[in-house]
């Protein structure tokens, strides 16, 4: 008998003793029935477009994450290059997509790409990993990113900066919306990592103080591109 | 008739219950806790039906955990992950140092899990010669003191800034501070250096998706997804019960495990692992190893009336509520698991024989099973395990002392005259009361004992009756 069997075989002898489901149905504690959904349980969110917008604006202040606005492709070079020149970037971690191939080389640094397969160690050695992602999430102010959409695991948590560029089309309202877009984009083949990120790395293990950049980047900007009218 | 491990309970607990400094320690590392933690619930449109669907799912989880856990595997296996069947603790850790030798690595780096200390993975990883490194913060630096964590998710909340500082300046040179920030970078400098070139990762896992075959790790440092990213073998070790049915079900496990755990929305990553790098991926691990470990998870199982258990998320939760907790301290249970939920499962998997005690080391006030996300009836689960141990056999005294007060009571003449001994013996007794002669010393040299009233009910009543 194999292991898996022998652990399967104990696991049906031991649930041969039935035990009582928990009622059905949710009710909250004064005893009305609430939604039978996810959604209608979670924080609340605003179900129009500008009230999701402020409301991923203001978990991004909470969380510490730099979070702009910009409209076109010219207002997004300028944030980079803004960016670059403030932090002093020399170099920058990135994977191919055809928002940051048409960006990235006007900003004058060399890049590496994820594409070209480069040495972890300089990846590390990079000042900021530039990546796209799948969806923000407004509810929860996360980026939902994967292998796929982010060029692999590594750019978005080894660099101390990590900056992410997202269609304002890509903002979902909850949590439930951002598992119902994983499913659709990727049904039977999922990429070998999904991540939600909720802004900057951080630890609290000393006294409870909260220390941003722990492992993971230590700062995170969130760039929301607006298609220009 | 106590075990060593009650010898010991008592030792610690008697110690840290009369430690001021330790006290306001855990009270002050716990008040900011509290605080986020409520604002973030009271976020929830519906708290309490967020906990009954969590307990719903939980629930359908383990009673068809033969389904879900074959999907799971078969999943996994079908992305080219290797799915290692452990019963033991014994083969999980030898799974582990077979493939060691087999890709003759020579540093391992780890990221938080608490199913590796029950195994007592590291101990056994060293003594065979690997570099061992716990690279959550906390983790690291209760490895640096070679103990225990002191609680599941805040691993070393009973230390001060100055205490880690000086550790930190004995075992790794850096120059003495009391700036938590400082403190967090000589810890990142060191480990970065590490992940590039560790062989293998290893990683626990909060939740196992039947569904799609992916393990989900919680975590906010980011040293879990560096450590499940850069080495090349990538193992994941967790407990059969982690199974959730499906991946939407994540929609509503990740925040509340992030409200009752830290008191966050969410966690800062929240990561699905479902494979080694797989086709058109531009990097990540080449070989992915799970081991789902039994280690008498079975036993509780096989348990109706405490199979709830298993629905167990270690949020940590209960043992931030727990008044005994909060007193006697994590490590003072000599448990993998501490506080109420340690309490109750601790006796399944390791003997009741051993580990009653820590069932009665409770006030069953309920906190717990209050706080907990997936309504586990951890309080009533205290009081089974002190019936289980009673039906195990009680000790001699006990047996004593009840067969002495039944005979009292049964007995109305003898109990008068007892009664009155009794305030006569009491006054004498005054005299000696908590000193080292005094035999009841155990109840009085905290408490007063109480007095026997000069008047007995039955006195009282012959008065009013007459």
């Amino acid at each position: 008998m194999s292991r898996r069997d022998e652990i399967l075989g104990r696991i049906r002898e031991g649930l041969r003793l039935r035990v009582h489901e928990p009622k059905r149905a949710a009710t909250s504690s004064d005893g009305v029935r609430t939604g039978l959904t996810t959604r209608e349980w979670l924080p609340a969110v605003p179900n129009d477009p500008e009230g999701i917008v402020e409301t991923f604006a203001r978990n991004c202040v909470e969380l510490r994450t730099q979070y702009y606005r910009v409209t076109g492709l010219p207002e997004l070079s300028g944030k980079l290059f803004e960016l670059k020149d403030s932090e002093g970037w020399k170099l920058i971690a990135s994977h191919r997509d055809p928002i940051l191939d048409s960006v990235l080389p006007s900003l004058g640094l060399p890049f590496l790409l994820a594409e070209d397969r480069p040495a972890t160690a300089d990846v590390e050695r990079a000042d900021v990993g530039i990546t796209r992602c799948d969806a923000l999430i407004a509810q929860t102010g996360s980026i939902l990113l994967t292998a796929r959409s982010a060029g692999g695991r590594a750019l978005s948590v080894l660099p101390p900066h990590h900056v992410v560029i997202a269609r304002e089309s890509q903002l979902l309202p909850d949590l439930p919306a951002a598992f119902e877009l994983l499913n659709k984009t990727y049904g039977d083949a999922y990429p070998s990592l999904i991540t939600l990120i909720t802004g900057p790395s951080r630890t609290g293990d000393i006294e409870r103080i909260l220390v941003l950049g722990a492992h993971g980047p230590r700062t995170l900007t969130i760039i929301l591109l607006r298609d220009p009218r | 008739m106590s075990s060593i491990f009650e010898s010991q309970f008592r030792a610690s607990a008697t110690k840290l219950t009369a430690d001021l400094r330790h006290r306001s320690l855990i009270r002050k590392a716990l008040k900011g806790y509290e605080k986020s933690r409520d604002e973030k619930k009271a976020r929830f449109q519906d708290w309490e039906a967020a906990r009954q669907a969590a307990a719903e799912t939980k629930w359908e989880a383990i009673n068809h955990l033969d389904k879900y856990l074959s999907e799971f595997a078969d999943n996994l296996a079908r992305r080219g992950a290797k799915v290692f069947w452990a019963s033991t603790a014994e083969e999980a850790r030898n799974y582990i140092l077979n493939l060691a030798r087999e890709k003759q690595a020579k540093t391992i780096i780890k990221s938080k899990t608490m199913t590796s200390e029950e195994i007592h993975l590291n101990e056994v990883l060293a003594k065979a010669g690997y570099e061992v490194v716990e690279s959550d913060l906390g983790e690291f630096i209760v490895q640096l003191r070679d103990e225990a964590p002191y609680h599941l998710v805040f691993p070393a909340m009973h230390l001060t800034r100055n205490e880690i500082s000086h550790l930190f300046h004995e075992k790794l040179g850096s120059p003495e501070t009391d700036n938590p920030e400082e403190l967090t970078m000589t810890v990142r400098r060191d480990m970065r250096i590490r992940y590039c070139k560790a062989d293998i990762g290893i990683s626990g896992a909060n939740f196992a998706v039947a569904e799609t075959g992916m393990i989900a790790i919680t975590e906010n440092e980011g040293n879990a997804r560096l450590t499940t990213s850069l080495p090349k073998i990538h193992v994941a070790l967790l407990g059969i019960e982690k199974v959730l049915p499906k991946l939407s079900d994540l929609a509503l496990f990740l925040p509340m495990l992030a409200t009752v755990g830290t008191g966050q929305q969410l966690t800062c990553y929240n990561s699905m692992i479902g494979g080694p790098r797989q086709p058109g991926e531009t990097d990540g691990p080449e070989e992915f190893h799970v081991i789902l470990l039994d280690n008498r998870r079975t036993h509780l199982l096989a348990d109706a009336e405490q199979r709830d258990a298993l629905h167990c998320i270690r949020c940590g939760a209960c043992l931030n509520v727990c008044p005994i907790f909060r007193n006697v301290g994590g490590q003072t249970y000599g448990t993998t698991y501490q506080g109420p939920i340690g309490s109750v499962i601790t006796p399944h998997l390791r003997g009741l024989r051993d580990w009653k005690h820590l069932s009665f080391a409770s006030s069953l006030c309920g906190a717990c099973t209050e706080a907990c996300p997936v309504k586990i009836d951890l309080h009533h689960h205290l009081l089974q395990n002190r019936r289980n141990a009673v039906v195990l056999g009680t000790g001699k005294l006990d047996r004593i002392a009840f067969r002495g007060f039944a005979f009292l009571v049964n007995h109305p003449g003898v109990f008068g005259v007892a009664v009155k001994a009794g305030r006569l013996v009491q006054r004498l007794h005054r005299l000696i009361a908590s000193s080292k002669i005094d035999p009841l010393r155990a109840w009085t040299a905290s408490r007063e004992a109480p007095v026997i009233a000069k008047e007995s009910f039955r006195q009282y009543w012959k008065s009013r009756h007459k």
